[in-house]
């Protein structure tokens, strides 16, 4: 029964790990010095603004970019086109690209071809239990459809790490529930690493224990969720008092009468003129993503409310 | 089998939401020693949420001593949490229920019904019956 209890436990071992990383198109910085160690055997969430990064951080994992300055490595490894390393990785890029000429089974034919670990049961049991008729072609399918399609492909693989850029993003709520829901009993069922983009914080909240936050090419922030709420906290206190000792302020609004602080806690609130409120993943995301916008413009927490 | 939900928001962690669902069936006689939780696959499968989660909140409900999981098999309700008090849900559940009538007859909505009860929960939660 303990080793039940110390399996479960947190794994020290990281799938991506990223030293001032830092991609420059012409004039533009897609992101800027990045340094990240996303832990194994998680669901991690990328969340942040459109243009923030996030595909940038993702297309560089994938090994479809290479990186302007900084380095990273992937299951330990720089990414690279050797086949050897190419099969460990999964990418679904946005849009969950599938050949709209060739049919369900080709599709699934061609990733038994390529991928020396493909699972072939697998394939055939998901295609099955989607209700997809083989001789289709996927032109004519669904964007739910299309984007099971495209997640039978990415697991059928058997990789270690799987790499999703906005993959619900396109779809209803009835496809996208229905994808996340294979997506975590692959995650159940398999040895696999997730890291996933999305603005649907919602979906993050449900599907992701660790999350990073990408504001204007920058990592804002970066931990496990429970961590984070853990530490975060809202405090409601008085217009003119400073913030409590301890408390670093990532969000400040006022009012004539009360302030109102959003702040990373490491320590208890020892003064009793505060009230304490838990927050949730949204406002966590909300404080850092206006952090980070203040920030690119030069301007700190504190002086923004009044 | 209990069947858990998970209310986003809420802002409770969701390991929390479902570790407080089975010490809720337990306090209410619904789970009783010896029943079986539904595997971690299970709850992923239905609630699309991540597998950490799901073993988290076992983790912490094993650690309570409340469930045991057994290797291969599944996690099971060690401890029952419904005791003599059990026998008094009923008719506090009745007067509950003709309070509610009585609310809504006076023209309280949701809104204010949840407001009264969770002030009245703050106020009295310190007095304690001898």
């Amino acid at each position: 029964m303990l080793s039940v209890l110390l399996g479960g436990g947190p794994k020290l071992t990281s799938v991506l790990t990223t030293e001032a990383l830092t991609k420059r198109y012409r004039r533009k910085t897609a992101l800027n010095d990045c340094t990240l160690a996303l832990p194994e055997g998680r669901v991690v969430g990328l969340v942040g603004p459109n243009g923030s990064g996030k595909t940038t951080l993702l297309n560089l994992a994938a090994g479809l970019l290479s990186p302007t300055s900084g380095s990273l490595k992937v299951l330990g490894e720089a990414p690279s086109d050797d086949p050897k390393h190419l099969e460990r990785v999964s990418f679904v890029a946005q849009d969950t690209p599938v050949y709209s000429a060739l049919t369900v089974e080709d599709h699934v034919s061609y990733g038994a071809h390529v991928n020396p670990r493909w699972d072939r049961d697998l394939a055939e049991r998901r295609i099955e239990d989607l209700g997809l008729d083989p001789r289709q072609r996927a032109g004519k399918l669904s964007g739910g459809q299309r984007s099971q399609l495209a997640l039978t492909l990415a697991i059928a693989k058997r990789p270690e790490f799987l790499i999703l850029d906005e993959p619900v993003a396109a779809l209803d709520p009835l496809a996208r529930r229905e994808f996340l829901q294979v997506l975590m009993e692959t995650v159940a069922d398999q040895h696999v690493s997730v890291v996933l983009s999305s603005h649907l914080v919602a979906d993050v909240e449900r599907v992701c224990d660790y999350i990073v936050i990408l504001v204007s090419s920058r990592v804002q922030i970066a931990g496990d969720v429970d961590d984070l709420l853990a530490t975060h906290h809202r405090l409601i206190g008085p217009r003119d008092a400073d913030a409590p000792t301890g408390q670093v302020v990532i969000e400040s609004s006022y009012t004539d009468r009360q302030s109102m602080l959003i702040v990373r806690s490491d320590g208890p609130v020892a003064d009793p003129g505060w009230l304490v409120e838990a927050i949730n993943l949204e406002d966590l995301v909300l404080a850092y993503m206006g952090q980070g916008r203040r920030l690119d413009r030069g301007v700190s927490a504190d002086s923004s409310g009044s | 089998m209990i069947e858990f939900y998970i209310d986003t928001h809420s802002g409770v962690p969701p390991y929390l939401q479902l570790s407080q669902q089975v010490r809720r069936a337990l306090k209410l006689g619904v789970l009783e020693q010896g029943d079986q939780l539904p595997t971690v696959k299970e709850v992923v499968a239905r609630l699309a949420i991540n597998p950490n989660t799901v073993s988290k909140a076992y983790r912490e409900l094993e650690h309570e001593g409340l469930v045991a999981a057994r290797v291969g098999v599944g996690t099971f309700v060690a401890k029952s949490l419904s005791d003599s008090s059990l026998a008094a849900h009923g008719p506090l559940r009745h007067d509950l229920e003709q309070w509610m009538l009585a609310a809504r007859r006076a023209g309280l909505d949701d809104e204010s019904i949840d407001a009264l009860i969770r002030e009245c929960f703050r106020s009295s939660s310190g007095a304690v019956l001898s």
